[in-house]
């Protein structure tokens, strides 16, 4: 049975050459939770990108498969494949104060979808999004479907956001870094709150976090990723006890406390970064010939 | 906040339209040429001249022919035109319908196509789609209207006669309208063939005017969007399942029209400024033609009676402008 996301040997590039990701594989399945940790740059945000179709219109896919609920989305249409990620994939932004549309109230945000392409009624769709504002503990959810995102704090406008990916009962949802952009305080909320709804709805989630703290949190699995390449991957409890790749090792030996990795400030021994190049130079070689 | 706004550009908007009445006034006494000299037959003696340079009032001061002419136009009188012998307002007021239809129609010409332009250009980004709309925009940026205009001419109304290339309406139409809305009106009565007699006058000067519009809004519209479709919540909606032409309409647009808005506010302006022209070259019943009457036969009252109004046009369009600029901003309307 192939995993509900199935990532096979997945490799972007820049159109002007350079690799950003190195024939990547990964899988989650349903009910799972899934870390993608590594530093600044790594290239977890694109494999998030890949999935839901969002690249940077400098990048393409050069190969590999994308395999969404048994189909392979690379292998589809680009207005089948939209309206299959839409249907079946969310994503959970990092940047709650830039994603959503500033002109327009919290409400209409939730529910346009689930009127204007699932086809529910105005009156289905505006008690889905008040029940679904009460789930991620918003106290006042008729006030904040009125709202203007401008009137809401970051927290809140997370929780909105969270709402609004879990609407149309997606099967995977993405998480990009849900939590960067937010105060400490509010950051461990919104974690307990993803988790929370993704246990509720049985999703499979991507997580994507700089963070080994959170991912020792809330994930079952975690693939570390270096350079555009998975370096190591794990079920998180082996992970932590013993880590196999001497990157990850260097990792955690850097944050004891598990703490945050951005910034590329990781102090990883030299002998790691020259082992890692070396195994991206075969790499290179290897997918060149 | 809306009525703040109001009151302050009304107050500007009288301060205006003061400085331009001053600035005309002056000009149009100081630059050669003498109405009087015009209306009388070659024998005329300087007797006559004086008695009809008393008459209408040209023998006093600068200042005092100022002050006299500003306190009737208070009360609504903006004096007689010199050539026609008609009350300017009368005059004026009637030809001005005949411009604000040719003026609106182009500016919806120019709204539909570059507007249009530009959602396609969004929608094919990078592609040799969107470099060619580039090229063709260049293109028509750097022809003025009226050349536009003299090639539409030489085009339709000779070569390839479908349009219109002069005049408003057919003289065979019989028209019995009310108003000088005659676009508005043929719409209202159902007289559609009027209607499209009209249009058919129309078209070819409005599409000269619009033109150079439409590529200025391509070109703006198109790069506000292509900068609106990075922005975290347009890449959002990008994963929701709508289409692309569905993300660039209802997410990026409304982001990226208020710019835009604001050059075509500014740009609504030139092109109104630019049926003078192009009204003359389509001999359209216009305003615009009847300036350029006034000013040939250096009839005063008149040109001050037509510049007031283009003046008090444009303090409206901006004031529009203004005003939609608040409505389409969520923040400054609850400020
Ligand atoms: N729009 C873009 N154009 C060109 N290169 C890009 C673009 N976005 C990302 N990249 C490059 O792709 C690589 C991977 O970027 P990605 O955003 O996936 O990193 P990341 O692991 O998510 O890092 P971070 O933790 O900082 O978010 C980086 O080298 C980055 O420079
Ligand atoms: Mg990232």
């Amino acid at each position: 049975m192939i995993a509900y996301l199935s990532i096979r040997n997945l490799s972007v590039s820049l159109s002007n050459g350079p690799e950003i990701l190195r024939s990547i594989s990964l899988d989650v399945d349903a009910g799972e939770v899934h870390g993608l940790v590594g530093e600044s740059g790594a290239g977890k945000s694109i494999i998030g990108k890949s999935v839901l179709g969002i690249l940077p219109r400098a990048m393409g896919i050069t190969s590999g498969e994308i395999w969404l609920d048994g189909v392979n989305l690379l292998s589809l249409s680009v207005a089948q494949r939209r309206r299959r990620i839409g249907a079946l994939a969310a994503l959970i932004p990092q940047d709650p104060l830039t994603a959503l549309n500033p002109s327009r109230r919290i409400g209409p945000q939730i529910t346009r979808r689930l009127v204007g392409i699932l086809g529910w009624s105005k009156s289905a769709a505006q008690a889905r999004a008040l029940e679904l504002l009460k789930e991620v503990h918003i106290e006042n959810p008729e006030h904040v479907m009125r709202s203007y995102p401008h009137e809401l704090s970051g927290g809140m406008r997370q929780r909105v956001l969270i709402a609004s990916a879990f609407a149309a009962e997606p099967k995977l949802i993405i998480a990009d870094e849900p939590t960067t952009a937010l105060d400490v305080t509010v950051q461990k909320q919104i974690l307990r709150l993803v988790g929370e709804m993704q246990a509720r709805h049985r999703t499979a989630l991507l997580f994507v976090t700089h963070d080994l703290g959170v991912v020792s949190k809330v994930c079952d699995h975690l693939s570390v990723l270096y350079a555009g390449m998975i370096v190591e991957k794990s079920q998180m409890r082996s992970f932590f006890a013993a880590p196999s790749h001497p990157y990850s090792r260097a990792l955690l030996a850097a944050s004891p406390k598990y703490d945050d990795l951005s910034g590329g400030l990781v102090p990883v021994p030299q002998a790691v970064i020259d082992q890692l190049d070396g195994e991206i130079t075969a790499f290179d070689k290897g997918s060149r010939t | 906040m809306l009525s703040r706004i109001l009151f302050t550009r009304l107050l500007s908007t009288a301060v205006t339209l003061m400085g331009v009445a001053v600035i005309v006034f002056v000009i149009i006494r100081v630059v050669p040429g003498n109405p009087i000299a015009m209306m009388l037959p070659p024998g005329a003696t300087d007797a006559d001249i004086e008695r009809l340079k008393a008459f209408y009032g040209f023998d006093k001061s600068i200042l005092e022919q100022f002050i006299v002419w500003l306190a009737n136009v208070l009360q609504g009188d903006f004096g007689n035109s010199i050539s026609l012998r008609q009350p300017v307002s009368s005059l004026v007021l009637g030809r001005l319908p005949a411009t604000l239809e040719l003026s609106i129609f182009a500016l919806l010409m120019a709204v539909l196509i570059g507007g249009g332009l530009a959602l396609i250009g969004t929608r094919s980004r990078g592609t040799a789609t969107e470099a060619a709309i580039d090229v063709t925009n260049g293109m028509a940026l750097s022809i003025p209207d009226f050349l536009w205009g003299l090639f539409f001419i030489l085009m339709f109304g000779v070569l390839l006669p479908i349009f219109h290339i002069s005049g408003r309406i057919s003289p065979s139409l019989n028209l019995d309208f009310s108003t000088n809305f005659y676009l508005v009106e043929s719409l209202l009565r159902l007289r559609f063939d009027i209607f499209m007699d009209l249009i058919g006058h129309m078209f070819m000067p409005a599409l000269a005017l619009a033109i150079p519009l439409a590529a200025i809004i391509a070109q703006l519209l198109k790069q506000s969007l292509k900068e609106s479709m990075n922005l975290d919540y347009v890449t959002l909606a990008r994963t929701k399942g709508y289409s692309e032409y569905q993300v660039i309409i209802k997410e990026a647009l409304p982001n990226a029209v208020l710019p835009t808005l604001t050059l075509v506010g500014v740009q609504f302006t030139f092109l109104i400024g630019g049926t003078v022209i192009i009204e003359r070259l389509f001999s359209y019943e216009g305003l615009g033609n009847m300036a350029i009457d006034a000013v040939i036969n250096r009839d005063l009252p008149l040109i001050q009676g037509i510049v007031i109004l283009f003046a008090a046009l444009f303090t409206v369009i901006n004031l529009v402008v203004d005003m939609m600029y608040v409505v389409l901003n969520p923040k400054l309307r609850h400020a």
